[in-house]
């Protein structure tokens, strides 16, 4: 497996130094290449982690849990390689028209594409790095990359976004950083004053930790990495970074970044549910899970630009992760699993027809795209899909996952916040459910705008999405299950 | 201090020693909120800098631990010389010296930062978090100081003071890994420093897109987007 675990871990970033040094239209395939590897790579890996842990000594890890991320990753860098060559085209040609020179466009496209491919890698590393603080440091690099790709129009909004982002992010990283090194004096009071934050020795020692530092860590580790993950009330950067950083990133920031910090709280959860017992990271959880869905369906009312709608859309589905932990069963573990992967696809189509939209009519104003059925024949329909998947209608796999984190919320007793769960997610589902409506069947005012999509480039990504959803909605692969329930296991503390 | 004579009835020249450089990076804190000169602003940052590693010495010595030698060099060289310069650099081309005033007077800005400090200082305390390296009362010390640091990033209205507000956080944070994280690998530590390097330079490129869209470093102006 070694071979394949270095491809995953290397390739974007090989292809990253690649788009940096060859000619200009080498950058598409390099991304494409080194996306569609990457991911087929995480498949290869899955039937290794079954029940298993693969290790490269001393810095990769792979169990269940990280492949589950790495897989939702990889996919979504995947389809955004091939939408981005769509993006491009269409960003070369306003460019032309608004009359940027070629040399300038060329250096803006090969930064672009340079960014994108450390992003994506720096994303991919945090799952396979074994240890809290190197996690940490994946995380970190995350929080830069893409600070840089959010600046890189050079708008006044990117210019905001992207500082509001850095400012707020680092500095919740800087608490999670407080969170790390707190963990690791508790660790110290058993594996001894020097050793690194590796997950095994502190999983096997987690029993004996002492209960006071590691509930004061896991505290800190929620607010620090929650600032990454969106959670209210430090979800403040994540509306205006998605909304002014150019698309194929939104989709990456939302699908995939999220869950990545996500995945660094289930990891603290994971050694604090062994040390202290499951009520202490349960209520936190839950407070900031309910906190950021309630908050998150009340914005998805009235907003006027949809990439803020689908950014209030990604905060309603971190809030659904963090209650799916908070049930604390199996079963809830396994939705909450499904749906990093189901949201990832979701998201990600979202906000690639979110882009076909803003290219189509020019502007990000709800209130400004009508008739979007008659404009777009394909795209129309994907973004309709998309949007019903995100409002977890059947048959998609978005679905799937939350009937599970309801059933486990019942199945334990927590029948009042299943209940309130489900209303607030319906709330959710009007919300995204009235605008999209509007811009899609509202007949279009003015000179009606030609009909025919802006490039195939942007259809097929968005076609793959939509069949990702139905599969995991409709019959998930075995393999895939047993993957979930094997994270679900090892969630549950039975390391 | 209070905590620390209640530990160990007679605190030792180390424990004393260590304290009062904790009490001294807690203190160039509150200067930089009353720091109105960008230049003075970064020249407190290097200070403090090298505060946290003095600190750091001091433990390698007192506890025979040779790795934080190195860490100490390390810091000293990225958070007290590198930084600073690169920091320095970016505001030659920068029209404005004067950092805007903040959201709040001096006065109550330090009444507040007080306050703030005391709730970390007292609350770290009461957790009972004990380490063989250091006395606690570097630990809340340090706690007070990310405090602080927030405060700072919150009540300033220009890049460059948030963005030192946030460097101050990080060495907030590096005193606390010093009590109860001594023993932390080298090679983390030093990741993590180079981790800070690069968050620098991003931190740099936007102040200078910021400063070349806006002809100004005050954040005044980024308030378009919200809801």
């Amino acid at each position: 497996m070694t071979p394949v675990v270095l491809v995953v871990a290397l390739l974007p970033l090989a292809a990253a130094l690649l788009c940096l040094f060859m000619p200009r239209g080498f950058n598409e395939a390099a991304a494409v290449v080194s996306g569609v590897v990457t991911f087929a790579g995480a498949i290869i890996l899955l039937p290794a982690v079954l029940g298993r842990t693969v290790t490269i000594a001393p810095f990769i890890r792979i169990d269940a849990l990280s492949e589950v991320f790495l897989l939702a990753t990889a996919f979504l860098y995947a389809i955004i390689s091939i939408y981005t060559i769509g993006y491009f085209a269409r960003e070369r040609r306003d460019s032309r028209h608004s009359g940027v020179a070629a040399p300038q466009f060329n250096r803006y496209s090969r930064k672009f594409y340079v960014g994108m491919n450390i992003f994506a890698w720096s994303m991919l590393c945090a799952p396979l790095v074994n240890g809290l603080a190197f996690l940490w440091i994946a995380i970190e690099i995350t929080t830069v990359v893409s600070a840089l790709l959010v600046a890189i129009d050079r708008t006044a909004g990117a210019t905001e976004a992207a500082w509001k982002y850095v400012l707020i992010a680092s500095s919740g990283l800087g608490i999670a950083l407080l969170a790390t090194i707190i963990l690791y004096y508790s660790g110290a009071q058993v594996l001894g004053t020097s050793y690194d934050l590796e997950f095994d020795s502190l999983l096997a020692a987690a029993r004996h930790l002492p209960s006071v530092p590691v509930e004061l860590a896991f505290g800190l580790a929620v607010v620090g990495f929650g600032t990454k993950v969106g959670l209210f009330p430090m979800h403040t950067w994540l509306p205006d970074a998605h909304s002014e950083a150019p698309t194929p990133i939104s989709a990456l920031l939302s699908g995939a970044l999220l869950a990545t910090s996500f995945y660094a709280i289930l990891r603290f959860y994971q050694i604090t549910v062994t040390a202290v017992g499951p009520t202490f990271p349960q209520t936190v959880l839950l407070v900031f899970g309910v906190l950021s869905l309630l908050l998150a369906a009340l914005y998805l009312f009235g907003q006027q630009n949809i990439k803020r709608m689908l950014a209030y859309s990604s905060v309603e589905h971190m809030g659904i992760l963090a209650i799916g932990i908070s049930f604390g069963v199996p079963i809830a573990f396994v939705g909450v699993l499904l749906h990093v992967l189901a949201h990832a696809a979701a998201k990600g189509t979202a906000f690639m027809g979110a882009g076909v939209f803003i290219h189509k009519f020019g502007t990000k104003e709800l209130g400004q795209i009508r008739g979007g059925l008659n404009a777009l024949p394909w795209s129309a329909p994907l973004f309709l899909l998309a949007i019903a998947a995100l409002g977890a209608m059947p048959p998609f796999g978005i679905f799937r996952s939350e009937f599970l984190i309801v059933a486990g919320g019942l199945s334990n007793g927590r029948n009042v916040f299943g209940a309130v769960f489900l209303v607030l997610v319906i709330l959710a589902f009007f919300g995204l459910s009235i605008s999209t409506t509007r811009i899609l069947f509202l007949p279009a005012v003015g000179t009606p705008i030609a009909r025919g999509e802006p490039s195939v480039w942007m259809v097929v990504p968005a076609l793959v999405g939509v069949s990702a959803l139905l599969l995991l909605g409709i019959h998930p692969p075995e393999l895939l299950m047993a993957l979930l329930n094997h994270g679900a296991v090892e969630l549950q503390g039975g390391h | 201090m209070l905590l620390a004579v209640h530990d160990s009835v007679i605190p030792s020249v180390f424990d004393g020693t260590a304290n009062t450089v904790a009490v001294l990076v807690l203190l160039i804190e509150f200067g930089m909120l009353r720091a109105s000169l960008f230049r003075s602003q970064i020249r407190l940052y290097a200070v403090q800098s090298a505060t946290v590693s003095v600190l750091a010495f001091v433990v390698a010595a007192g506890r025979n631990l040779p790795d934080l030698y190195v860490l100490a060099a390390v810091s000293f060289l990225l958070k007290a010389i590198v930084v600073p310069a690169v920091m320095l650099r970016l505001l030659r081309g920068a029209k404005t010296e004067i950092a805007g005033s903040g959201a709040l007077g001096v006065a109550s800005e330090v009444v507040i930062s007080i306050v703030v400090a005391a709730f970390g200082f007292f609350a770290i305390g009461a957790l009972g978090i004990h380490s063989s390296v250091l006395p606690t009362t570097a630990l809340s010390l340090s706690v007070a100081v990310v405090l602080v640091a927030f405060v700072l990033m919150i009540v300033r209205r220009d890049v460059v003071s948030q963005a030192i507000g946030f460097f101050s956080l990080e060495n907030g944070v590096s005193m606390a890994s010093l009590v109860v994280a001594a023993g932390l690998p080298l090679i983390v530590e030093v990741a993590f420093l180079f981790d800070l390097l690069v968050a620098v330079v991003v931190f740099g490129v936007l102040i200078r897109v910021q400063s070349n869209r806006g002809k100004t470093l005050s954040t005044t102006g980024l308030d378009r987007l919200r809801g």
